[in-house]
């Protein structure tokens, strides 16, 4: 096993979630005003379309991983096979991955050319695109490596490398990892820094989203005194 | 508490529900609240207003948060008014709260600015010249010149220095003045009650120079010539509390709760106790909603509405059923009872002339003093013909007798004047022709043809003169019942029994003409007669200047003058002439005038009316299209009278009507040295040269290089922006520049070419050097100045403020220091006048400058040519300077010293005493108290020993102690100095507020009220509201006219020339500005012929605001105009689409609106949009659209340049031609393109200003 593919995969999941979450724990806590999703929309109000598909998009990509990744092979095998399943995430992340990506472009575009946008444009906000965008063109680019290997092997052991990162066991997600092609590696990679940059970024909409509002009393009273 | 370990008590938040689960009760951090309640903290409010012009002087909060300006509210602390009175408050309207975006907006100016061209070439000529050989280097090189001044308003300004600003001003000021003469620095800032001690900053400074402040109010054309032609009053009017003591008010062409905002809520209160309010206005104007109801005359045509009043106000209540009130006011306070000579005309008929004066008459009917300007009545009971008191004459020269008690001058015996020659079937009657102007065609205007001299029967009786020869003279009163048109059974033709005849001037006649029905004309002017007559005079019109802007504007304003006074309105609480244009009524002006003006040291100072010199110096006259021909009377001999108008302002001038300035062809400097060199007094010298043709006057050859005006400073203005009519004009003759002009002067197209005035062929073009603008914002103005300076905003200075809507001071309030480099103007002047002295050390001295002053107002001058009109030039009379021609003073200018007479109050006060309106004072005691207040300067010098004038306060106080109307001392002194005038103690007027003293910090803790003071004709008193001609009906003290009276007969040469003895109607004038040009330059779109008119917008007052982010967004976000469902149809225009208006003088390009309440034949641009906003490019001009003056250019009228006769003589912003706008035409058409010109970096994000050429 190479040192790199140790740092790379056993440790640097750590680094990035340790800094995911203490970062965006300081962030919430001393910089309020800067937890939001920074919309540009009232500069230029010509999102519908891109900004609908991006979301759109990502949110089922996300959770195809999580659900896909996350889920024990014990479990699932009692639903549908390695096959079948390895199946189901080429043609739905593909669906998904193409809406997504064309939203991407659309805003990416936007953000770029639009004279308005681009002057009130911070580093930040340009990044997180263009990493989104190499990120998400990387799995739409592993879709086809999956093509040669149909039997789910590869999948398996991504998924053994993240349920062995959610309990602590290094070795083994590293080790998971080594055999997977470079397209793979790449993907999980960027898809780590992506959570070190979340706190630093416009992402953190992403766990402020009022969901709330949609079962909350109609009138609120705060009490006085809060315990 | 950590916000991130709160959320973990998500689940425990709820504690219980209420309500049926409707509520919740929650149990959570709250902490977030205080970002709320920190959102309107603040750590100071400081009393401020806002000095825009609006009339509303409204009192407002200015709220400061860690140093900066955040938010403005109203303030809520005014002195309260009477038990039966409304509270004047809350004040201020949404504009004002939009102000302090202004502060720390993009659009602020921040820093001193000069175009890059000009910069470089002076930077270059500095390295190897002192400054003002390297001024004279860079104006006196055609090139160089040139290639600065091109590139006015195209941008490319450099950050300069205070230092190297100053430098370069003074540079140019001290080169011109040396050069050319002071007469040739110029300034322009206009309304000094908006803000008076920024106003006296630079006018205090150009007077101590000896530079010229220009006039303003005439050139807005917000100047009424009939206020001073009818009152000799410039314009007094009550306040608007006043409204509520009114029982009738008509609302004419004043949109109050548009344009009048903090004060309209008297106009709804008054509703509730019964008042009947009427609207007239064209189009559905706001104020239409507010008012029982609305009568809409076609636009331009409201003096045969009020002529139509006018008929039938006469009819009803003075021939048939006469109101006693009415009748014994008409008596005792109008032209009504004196006698006017006839002259033959043609086929028997006569004409009515002159006044008769004591002179004309045996003896000079016993008067020995100015007999000339008495004019006569007769005796009721003796039937005697008397001289009565209060006529001109008995002002000047002679004591006591100048009042309105009814007895005869000088006998003091009493009297009761004649109203009428009229005795029946006995009556002796003559036929009297009065011009008729109703049946002249225009195309775009309904005429209503009947012959142009009507001729009527007038009852006259025979008088023999002094020369024994006898004359028929008839009285105004029954001339008045011969102009209205009124059949008195005397026979003859042209008069009306029914207001159903079609015969002038009936309610049936002018239908034709107004649209409107006669049955409403009678019914209006039956209910607003029969108020007055019930309530004695409680009956108000309410006008704003719309009507004034109409070339004719006299006989809008004459016509409903007159119904006023007909039913003796004018002059009692609730009644009256209730004129709003602006902040005209500067309260302190006595105490302001002294510093403003310098006459502290030195006087008089150099004045000059706007709108010649505008019409001169921006080469408008050069492209003259109106004939005098077209406007003289029928009854004048039209080859007697100059063609073009501008001859007729030449003879003015020379003749010391109006002012001059540039002065005279050569610097004034050099014409006293001239003179002692030549061992000569210098006056005797100039009049001997002026005779000789040796000099002349400047404004005889405007195109000549050395009478050009070389410098100009304007602040506290848009002169450039929305104030420059004929705007076009402006960029290509004064500034030299692109533009936007599109017609060739006269010279090309064979026009009438005038004879006073030497034509040249070749118009020079840039003949200003500098212009110097002062602005707090990036004004159109400041785009086309060579030097900006960042000034202080309404927040970040000291000054007062007054209003004629309401009877308090206000102060403007520093409540931080002006932001950037920004100065407020009285430091910008003093920080100019000190480099001044400097720079002017070693090549200007103590000079001493001769100023020619016209035959002033209020002063024995008024007291001119009394009957012909003779002009020494052409050998008709003797040059006597003061009564013929200008007047001549020699005043002494300490160069090197002018930083310390700026700043210390001059010896020449204590000397001299003060005054105004034609009264003076001592005001010794005054001085003593500045000098304990300001303390004296104790720097060597001229200045040693007096009171210092150093900062914005200093100078406040200054006017504050000065005025009467602040200063209750000066007060009683001043109404002590009127009562020797009058014969009449009027001081108990002021006696009970004797002791009071409004200083500056009085009026910051509160708005005061001001004191009683006979510089105006209202009281501001415990017991009336202020109403303009209060103190002249109530203490009986004349009017300062011809007769002493309200005047409706106007006898001047020139007036009778004019065929405006009396009012009638005259239609609008062709400008002759649409025909060469409407579908000569199609792009395939329909056009449409439409009238300009240009009234005050809802979301900005004159420029300021409009464009102030919030009101654009609340508005359309750009320039716009309005016009009919009806005529956008005819062109296929639909709502916002872009069109192009444009005639020969320009061009402008916007967006449309499109409503059902704009009329039909008109459009409107809501005045003063800049020309900085969303305008792109022109599609006839090829540049940029420009805005609503492009299409623009004024028009003079000779009845407002007549001089030295009463009260029509000069006062600055008191007479004077007035620049007219609302007659114009113009194209209107759809766009194809909408160009905006930009290069192709035109998408770039402002860069900060570079530093370096």
């Amino acid at each position: 096993m190479s040192y790199l593919n140790m740092l790379l995969f056993g440790i640097y999941p750590f680094i990035a979630i340790a800094v995911f979450v203490l970062a965006s724990w300081i962030r919430f806590d001393r910089e309020q005003y800067t937890w939001k999703s920074g919309s540009s929309q009232l500069l230029r109000n010509n999102l519908r379309l891109h900004s609908n598909l991006f979301h759109i998009g990502i949110i089922f990509v996300l959770m195809g991983h999580f659900v896909g990744l996350l889920t024990p092979h014990a479990i699932y095998h009692n639903f549908i096979s390695t096959e079948n399943k390895q199946m189901l995430a080429m043609v739905s992340g593909g669906l998904f991955g193409t809406i997504c990506l064309i939203g991407l472009v659309g805003l990416l575009k936007r953000r770029m050319t639009d004279p308005r946008i681009r002057a009130t444009s911070s580093t930040s906000d340009i990044l997180v695109l263009w990493v989104l965008l190499i990120q998400l063109v990387l799995g739409l680019l592993t879709i086809f490596a999956s093509t040669q290997h149909l039997d789910g092997s590869v999948m398996v052991l991504l998924g053994t490398w993240a349920q062995s990162i959610v309990t602590f066991q290094i070795v083994e997600a590293a080790t998971a990892m080594e055999t997977v092609g470079i397209i793979y590696k790449l993907h999980v990679f960027f898809g780590l820094t992506l959570l070190v940059i979340f706190p630093f970024t416009r992402l953190v909409h992403i766990i402020s989203v009022p969901v709330w509002y949609l079962g909350r009393n109609f009138q609120i009273v705060r009490q006085k005194n809060h315990s | 508490m950590s916000h991130f370990l709160d959320r973990l008590q998500f689940f425990k938040k709820k504690q219980s529900e209420f309500s049926d689960g409707h509520g919740e009760v929650t149990n959570e951090n709250r902490a977030w609240e205080d970002s709320y309640r920190s959102r309107w903290q603040y750590d100071k409010i400081v009393r401020s207003t806002h000095g825009v012009n609006c009339t509303g002087s409204c009192s407002w909060k200015i709220y400061v948060k860690n140093g900066l300006i955040t938010w403005e509210t109203q303030q809520t602390d005014y002195p309260r008014t009477r038990p039966d009175l409304p509270n004047h408050e809350p004040r201020g309207c949404p504009r004002g709260a939009s102000y302090s975006w202004y502060t720390y907006s993009a659009n602020r100016i921040k820093y001193p600015k000069i175009r890059k061209p000009l910069l470089k070439l002076w930077r270059e000529a500095r390295r190897t010249m002192e400054p003002v050989d390297a001024w004279g280097s860079i104006v006196e090189d055609q090139t160089k010149a040139v290639s600065y001044k091109s590139k006015r308003g195209m941008g490319g300004f450099i950050r300069s220095s205070w230092d190297e600003v100053n430098e370069l001003i003074a540079a140019a000021n001290v080169y011109t003045v040396k050069n050319y003469g002071p007469d040739r620095v110029i300034g322009f800032s206009p309304i000094p009650a908006m803000s008076m001690v920024s106003y006296a900053a630079g006018a205090r400074y150009l007077s101590l120079i000896g530079g010229v402040c220009l006039s303003f109010y005439d050139w807005y054309c917000d100047l009424p010539p009939s206020s001073p032609m009818t009152w000799g009053e410039q314009t007094d009017v009550p306040e608007s509390a006043d409204w509520y003591n009114s029982n009738y008010i008509i609302a004419w062409g004043s949109n109050v709760p548009q344009t009048r905002t903090p004060d309209a809520h008297f106009f709804t209160e008054v509703r509730y106790k019964g008042t009947k309010t009427v609207s007239i206005t064209p189009d559905y104007a706001e104020v239409s909603k507010l008012t029982d109801q609305w009568l809409n005359p076609k636009q331009g045509t409201d003096a045969a509405l009020a002529m139509a009043f006018g008929h039938v106000i006469l009819r009803e209540f003075h021939l048939e059923n006469p109101s006693e009130y009415f009748t014994d006011y008409a008596r005792k306070y109008t032209d009504m009872p004196m006698l006017v000579m006839l002259e033959d005309y043609k086929d028997g008929a006569m004409k009515s002339t002159r006044f008769i004066r004591a002179s004309d008459l045996d003896n000079n009917l016993g008067q020995d003093n100015n007999p000339d300007w008495k004019t006569v009545a007769i005796d009721e009971t003796s039937g005697d013909i008397v001289a009565p008191n209060g006529t001109i004459g008995f002002r000047w020269g002679e004591d006591g007798q100048w009042n309105l008690k009814e007895c005869e001058g000088g006998a003091g015996k009493e009297t009761k004047l004649q109203l009428t020659f009229a005795k029946g079937d006995d009556t002796e009657t003559a036929d009297v022709g009065f011009p008729y102007f109703g049946g002249q065609e225009h195309e775009y205007f309904n005429n209503n043809d009947q012959d142009d001299v009507q001729v009527r029967r007038i009852p006259v009786r025979e008088l023999t003169l002094a020369d024994g020869s006898t004359v028929k003279v008839a009285t105004v009163y029954d001339l008045m019942m011969g102009n209205y048109g009124l059949d008195r059974g005397l026979g003859g033709s042209n008069v009306a029994s029914s207001f159903d005849d079609d015969v002038p001037y009936t309610p049936a006649w002018q239908e034709r003409i107004t649209g409107v029905s006669r049955e409403k004309v009678i019914q209006v002017a039956r209910e607003f007669a029969d108020t007055a007559h019930k309530t004695n005079g409680r009956s108000m019109i309410i006008v704003g200047a719309g009507m004034n802007h109409w070339y004719h504007m006299d006989m809008n304003y004459r016509g409903l003058m007159n119904m006023l006074i007909m039913c003796g309105c004018v002059g009692q609480s609730g009644g009256g002439w209730a004129h709003y244009v602006g902040q005209e009524k500067l309260r302190p002006q006595t105490g302001w005038q002294p510093l403003a003006f310098g006459l502290d040291w030195s006087k008089p100072p150099r004045h000059m009316n706007g709108t010649s010199f505008f019409y001169n110096h921006s080469s408008q006259w050069r492209h003259e299209k109106m004939d005098t021909k077209d406007v003289l009377s029928p009854l004048a001999n039209k080859d007697d009278f100059p063609e073009h108008m501008i001859d007729w302002n030449v003879r003015a001038e020379r003749m010391g009507w109006l002012p001059s300035a540039p002065q005279l062809n050569s610097n004034p400097l050099e014409v006293v040295k001239a003179a002692e060199a030549a061992g000569k007094d210098p006056k005797d010298y100039l009049v001997e040269q002026l005779k000789s043709g040796e000099i002349k006057f400047a404004c005889e050859e405007p195109d000549n290089s050395d009478n050009f005006p070389r410098n100009m400073f304007i602040w506290r203005s848009n002169l450039l922006g929305s104030s420059g009519k004929g705007h076009e004009y402006f960029l290509k003759y004064l500034l030299g520049t692109k533009n936007g002009v599109m017609n060739e002067d006269i010279g090309t197209t064979g026009g009438t070419l005038p004879n006073e005035v030497e034509w040249v062929k070749d118009a020079p073009t840039g003949k200003v050097d500098l212009v110097t603008t002062l602005d707090f914002r990036m004004s159109s103005t400041c785009m086309y100045s060579d030097i900006v300076l960042p000034t202080a905003t309404w927040y970040e200075k000291n000054d007062l403020n007054t209003s004629d809507m309401h009877p308090f001071i206000h102060p403007l309030t520093a409540a931080v220091d002006p932001a950037w480099e920004a100065r407020s103007d009285w430091e910008i002047y003093k920080g100019i006048a000190k480099e001044f002295s400097k720079v002017a050390e070693g090549v200007l001295g103590v000079e001493k400058d001769i100023v020619t002053i016209p035959l002033l107002h209020d002063t024995a001058g008024e007291l001119g040519q009394a009957f012909d009109v003779k002009d020494w030039k052409k050998g008709e009379c003797e040059l006597i300077p003061g009564k013929t021609a200008p007047n001549m003073v020699v005043v002494e200018r300490d160069y090197p010293n002018t930083y310390k007479k700026f700043t210390s109050i001059g010896p020449l006060l204590a000397e001299a005493g003060n005054g105004g309106k034609g009264i003076a004072w001592d005001t010794k005691d005054e001085i003593a108290l500045l000098s304990e207040l300001n303390h004296t300067v104790l720097d060597e010098g001229i200045s040693e020993g007096q009171p210092v004038l150093e900062s914005a306060i200093d100078a406040a106080e200054m006017i504050l102690t000065l005025a009467p109307e602040t200063n209750g001392s000066v007060a009683v002194k001043a109404w002590d100095a009127l009562s020797k005038f009058t014969g009449i103690d009027h001081t108990h007027l002021a006696k009970q507020k004797q002791e009071e003293k409004i200083r500056f910090r009085d009026v910051v803790s509160q708005p005061r009220k001001i004191i009683s003071s006979p510089t105006w004709s209202g009281l501001e008193d415990e017991h009336v509201s202020y109403n303009a001609c209060y103190t002249n009906v109530h203490e009986l003290i004349p009017w300062r006219t011809l007769t002493g009276r309200q005047q409706y007969y106007q006898d001047h040469p020139w007036m009778q020339a004019f065929g405006e003895q009396f009012v009638s109607y005259r239609p609008p004038i062709d400008t002759k500005t649409i025909k060469p040009i409407m579908n000569q330059k199609s792009n395939g779109n329909k056009e449409i012929a439409l009238n300009w008119i240009t009234p005050h917008q809802k979301w900005g007052i004159h420029s300021t605001y409009t464009d102030n982010l919030i009101m654009q967004t609340l508005s359309r976000g750009g320039p716009i105009i309005w016009m009919s469902e009806v005529d956008a149809k005819k062109v296929d225009l639909e709502d916002n689409d872009w069109v192009e208006v444009f005639n020969i003088n320009g061009a402008i390009t916007c967006r449309v609106v499109v409503s059902q309440r704009v009329n039909e034949g008109m459009t409107m641009m809501y005045h003063a949009q800049e020309r900085i906003l969303n305008i792109p490019g022109s599609e006839t001009t090829g540049t940029r659209g420009g805005h609503h003056n492009s299409v623009t250019r004024v028009v003079l009228k000779p009845t407002h340049m007549i001089g030295g006769y009463a009260q029509q003589s000069y006062g600055f912003n008191y007479y004077g031609t007035v620049g007219c706008n609302r007659d114009e035409f113009v194209v209107v058409r759809k766009m194809n393109k909408v160009d905006w010109l930009d290069g192709p970096t035109g998408d770039d994000v402002p860069q900060p200003l570079p530093t370096e050429v």
